[in-house]
């Protein structure tokens, strides 16, 4: 399919239904381990296999993250909330209804969340409501004839963002894969900032299902829209919008019909397929949850969590970029929170962000990505980068040497003092012991040292490196260079 | 040593003789079993007995009698089949839970276990308490020991009828719209439902859990008191239990009703209650007076929509509640399955009987997109009202007084097929569930030689004043120590 979406006249609106299981250590509803794996039912108790008898006790910690999480979406939070149940029949569905949170008053409420779009203008997009959920069981097809099913996700607590799909005015929709992918990535981040989901795609921890529809560019009706499931990934998101809104644009223009309906994401292949009519509404049968009395929240109470908030990426981003750094490199400082927490120890201990920045970047981050390893498991405190580019400045290592210790310091977590100390690689900075190397270097070298005389200024540079060769690397380059003019008559 | 035993009539006369050490404990629950035995065949009111649990306990009593300081322990009884007693088949009489036993003790069963108590079986009641006569058990169908032809009332009629017959000391049942009361009445004993949270629905297989409330079938107010202490309190597994203290029950037990104003609400005086009943209950308003309560005549006009919102509210709730039967992880799966959704509906279909299925289809009408606000959200805006005209009632009286059912025991089979008119026995107690206040039902009469049961209800968490009216109507009459000829 060639269209080319920009070009073809139509514009797409896409709604995007998060759910992120949260990093509670027990389950919604009971005391039962939420961690992710286990082998199959391991982690159930009569409460989330929905014995009978059995009743459910909401879990504070689960309530307080998806708080947390609606008022860094910018959300209004409702004083008082309640659950619903809502009935379906499904084998994974262990009560024969979810314990979720239906009508007006979930959690958080008509806030928004700001993403760039592909030529750098800033979109907000709406929010509707932010609430709080039970995760089902999963479904195990050991064989065609034959099902299983494994309990140990059964009441793991869920969180579930959905955007305006009419947006209040001054808030924006979104109209492209690009734009929906910037969208999720911008929502983990906050999530992992605020410690309340993992964030991880491709286990399930994130689960993104959009909604699509295309319709003529300018035009304010909506098109009969799809929903998309099995999207593990950025990359996944992009790609299969990018195929969904193709795909209805042809269809259209082909004098098709676009059909409601849910489809899934063949990652293999790179194409949507049906998956199940969606002709009829499903009925839920949603009525108020008499297991579970209204959460009330006390004023004083969402003034504390509030207060307790951490600095949000996009804030912290544009903080670094004030600091002076490009607006790429706080990018990617802020990509993760522990690296940002990282890179701000280590510049205020030094107290200039560039230069530890520089090392963040290029070493440390490189470091890491060859040991497979993440920030938290790094051996070097930012403490030791912070004396390490210190000991550049004061001239007892060279820039050079500082990057093998620094190579140490991440092997062994030791300080680079004590590597430099140890391995005698301390900078030759003597004026005495480098004027005699320098002239043993010219005099081993006259027509090169000729050259320079003679006004060949960049002949300087070889015998600069004989000078280095002669002492291992450790003579001071700013004096070798200052002694060879001097010798040489040159500059 | 037999006569000893069967001279005692209530559970806290079975204690002094056991704590006298003129029995033991063994014994006791030995001859409680004989009783349970040679009654079966004309009564049903077990559907499981549970012997080797009952005498281990008591032999654990006899073993060290000082470890167990509770006054109901070492004493015989019974719980309703729809509470948890761990490894025991839980049936709530239907075929749909065939098979399942329970991997843990309902919160209410579990403190009658701690403090030495003797469980010696599982009673029989209408399928998932839903019915008044005991009839719509899959299993058997229970009869009233006064008269074997009726029935016990229900949905907790195995409960009441074990008690009644002496079979044991006190039972457990609950109440979801009379389900404790209405049988206590038919079969002359003394009902509670407790205040909604006061006791634990944990381990309760749930009917309707806006509603439902575990409570004490007894031989009379003093055994009532002494199992509410045992069961009522806080459970950090019910998030709706009240998490306040409970009182010592016990101490209600005074013969005084001085100055307190005793409500009799015209309304449950109308309704299709016999004029002879209605008659039984007055006089028993007489007696609180002579006391010296006063009786002050009031009016609830909203009482008589009790009946149709807790048949929206009920059957909604039950139809979710009931949803988790659908042979995926326990209880009856269907053979003839072709695939899950298939599975589903076979299993419930055989597995369900047809006042379930009804209750079912109407909650499940009832809260579909269409018809919410029409009759659920509607139920709940009437059981506001309703909530209210407790409220001022209870503004001007202390407690109120009020026939438990229209009529004494009926015919077994006599309501079977006319379901509203087998509805109408439970029209006394169910304003009380959807208000949520506790009521108590003792005998205050016979009429046709079958008992006839008085309402007491009070306010929210005052089961003191509930108990103390009923304590000294009691004192001042002799209907308690009535049995039946069985």
């Amino acid at each position: 399919m060639a269209v080319d979406i920009a070009e073809s006249g139509f514009e797409a609106v896409i709604g995007m239904e998060v759910h992120a299981e949260l990093l509670t250590r027990s389950k919604m509803f009971c005391s039962c381990s939420a961690e992710f794996g286990g082998e199959p039912n391991t982690r159930c108790c009569p409460v989330c296999l929905g014995l009978p008898g059995s009743l459910p006790v909401a879990n504070r910690q689960a309530v307080e993250f998806v708080v947390r999480a609606a008022m860094a979406l910018n959300c209004e939070i409702n004083r008082e909330t309640f659950f619903h149940r809502k009935n379906y029949f499904y084998p994974d569905l262990p009560k024969g209804y979810q314990i979720s949170q239906y009508g007006d008053t979930p959690i958080g409420v008509r806030g928004w969340i700001e993403i760039e779009t592909e030529d750098g203008t800033v979109k907000r997009i709406g929010i509707r409501r932010v609430h709080l959920e039970e995760d089902t069981g999963k479904l195990l097809h050991s064989s065609p004839s034959e099902s299983e099913v494994d309990y140990n996700r059964s009441g793991v607590p869920l969180m579930e963002i959905v955007t305006e799909h009419d947006p209040r005015p001054g808030f924006d929709q979104i109209n492209t894969a690009y734009e929906a992918r910037e969208y999720i990535m911008q929502l983990r981040q906050i999530l992992l900032y605020l410690g309340v989901c993992d964030g991880k795609m491709e286990e399930g921890s994130l689960r993104c299902e959009p909604n699509v529809s295309v319709r003529p560019a300018g035009s304010r009706e909506y098109g009969t829209r799809t929903e998309l499931k099995n999207l593990n990934s950025f990359r996944s998101v992009y790609r299969g919008l990018e195929y969904e809104i193709r795909r209805q644009i042809e269809t259209i223009r082909s004098g098709g019909v676009v059909v409601h309906e849910t489809r899934r994401w063949d990652e293999e292949n790179e194409v949507t397929a049906p998956m199940r009519g969606k002709e009829l509404e499903q009925e839920y049968r949603y009525f108020p949850e008499p297991d579970l009395l209204p959460f009330r929240f006390e004023e004083a109470q969402l003034e504390q969590l509030r207060r307790e908030l951490p600095e949000l990426p996009l804030q912290r981003r544009r903080r670094f970029e004030e600091m002076g750094l490009s607006r790429a490199d706080a990018a990617t400082l802020t990509s993760e929170k522990a690296i940002a927490d990282w890179f701000e120890e280590a510049a205020r201990d030094y107290g200039d962000p560039k230069p530890i920045a520089n090392w963040v970047l290029s070493e440390l981050l490189r470091l890491l990505n060859q040991a497979g390893e993440g920030i938290q498991s790094c051996k070097v405190r930012p403490a030791q980068l912070a004396s390490l580019v210190r000991l550049i400045d004061d001239g007892t290592i060279s820039g050079k040497i500082a990057k093998g210790v620094f190579e140490e310091m991440f092997r062994t977590g030791r300080d680079p003092g004590q590597i430099v100390e140890a391995s005698g690689q301390t900078q030759i900075s003597d004026e005495e012991a480098i004027l005699s190397v320098v002239r043993k270097v010219i005099a081993g070298n006259e027509r090169v040292a000729a050259d320079v005389r003679g006004g060949k200024e960049k002949s300087i540079g070889f015998l600069v490196g004989q000078v280095m060769k002669e002492t291992g690397g450790r003579a001071n380059p700013r004096l070798v260079n200052e002694l060879l003019r001097r010798e040489l008559g040159a500059g | 040593m037999t006569r000893d035993i069967e001279n005692i009539q209530t559970a806290w006369q079975a204690s002094e003789a056991l704590r006298s050490g003129r029995i033991s404990a063994r014994d006791l629950t030995r001859a409680c079993l004989e009783r349970i035995a040679a009654l079966e065949p004309s009564l049903s009111a077990f559907l499981a007995l549970t012997e080797e649990i009952a005498m281990e306990a008591a032999a654990r009593f006899d073993a060290n009698p000082a470890a167990f300081p509770d006054p109901l322990a070492g004493v015989p009884a019974a719980v309703k089949d729809n509470m948890c007693l761990k490894g025991v088949p839980c049936t709530c009489a239907s075929r749909i839970l065939e098979g399942w036993e329970p991997p843990y003790n309902a919160t209410a069963v579990q403190r009658i276990l701690d403090r030495g108590g003797v469980i010696c079986g599982k009673t029989n009641l209408d399928e998932f308490a839903m019915g008044s006569s005991t009839e719509n058990s899959a299993f058997k169908v229970t009869r009233n020991p006064w008269n074997t032809s009726t029935v016990p009332g229900g949905s907790s009629g195995g409960s009441a009828a074990a008690v009644a017959a002496g079979q044991v000391f006190y039972a457990l049942g609950s109440d979801t719209g009379g389900s404790i009361r209405q049988p206590a009445s038919f079969c002359g004993i003394v009902g509670v439902k407790p205040t909604y949270g006061r006791v634990s629905r944990y381990g309760l297989v749930a009917y309707a859990s806006s509603l439902d409330q575990i409570g004490p079938l007894t031989r009379d107010v003093r055994d009532a008191a002494l199992v509410l202490n045992i069961i009522c309190g806080h459970d950090p597994l019910d998030s709706t239990s009240y998490p306040g203290e409970s009182p010592d029950f016990t101490q209600a037990l005074v013969r005084d009703v001085q100055g307190m104003t005793v409500g009799l609400p015209r309304e449950f005086f109308a309704q299709g209650v016999r004029e002879d009943v209605a008659q039984a209950v007055q006089e028993g308003a007489r007696v609180l007076e002579k006391a010296g309560a006063k009786i002050r005549e009031i009016s609830m006009p909203n009482v008589g929509y009790a009946l149709p919102v807790y048949y929206i509210i009920a059957p909604a709730e039950a139809s979710s509640n009931l949803a988790r039967y659908d042979g995926v992880r326990y209880g009856h799966r269907s053979g003839a399955a072709s695939d899950h959704v298939d599975m589903f509906m076979r299993s419930r279909a055989e597995g369900f009987g047809a006042e379930v299925k009804q209750r079912i289809m109407i909650g499940t009408y009832a809260l579909s997109a269409g018809y919410y606000d029409a009759y659920y959200l509607k139920a709940q805006q009437v059981r506001t009202l309703l909530r209210r005209d407790f409220d001022r009632a209870f503004q001007e009286c202390d407690v109120l007084l009020t026939p438990t059912s229209p009529t004494p025991a009926f015919a077994v089979g006599e309501r079977a097929d006319d379901p509203f008119q087998m509805k109408l026995a439970d029209v006394c107690t169910i304003p009380v569930n959807l208000a949520g206040i506790p009521a108590l039902s003792l005998p205050c009469g016979l009429v046709d030689g079958l008992p006839v049961g008085m309402q007491i209800m009070a306010r929210p968490f005052d089961e003191e004043t509930m108990l103390r009216a009923a304590y000294t109507f009691e004192q001042a009459t002799e209907f308690h120590r009535l049995r039946p000829a069985i």
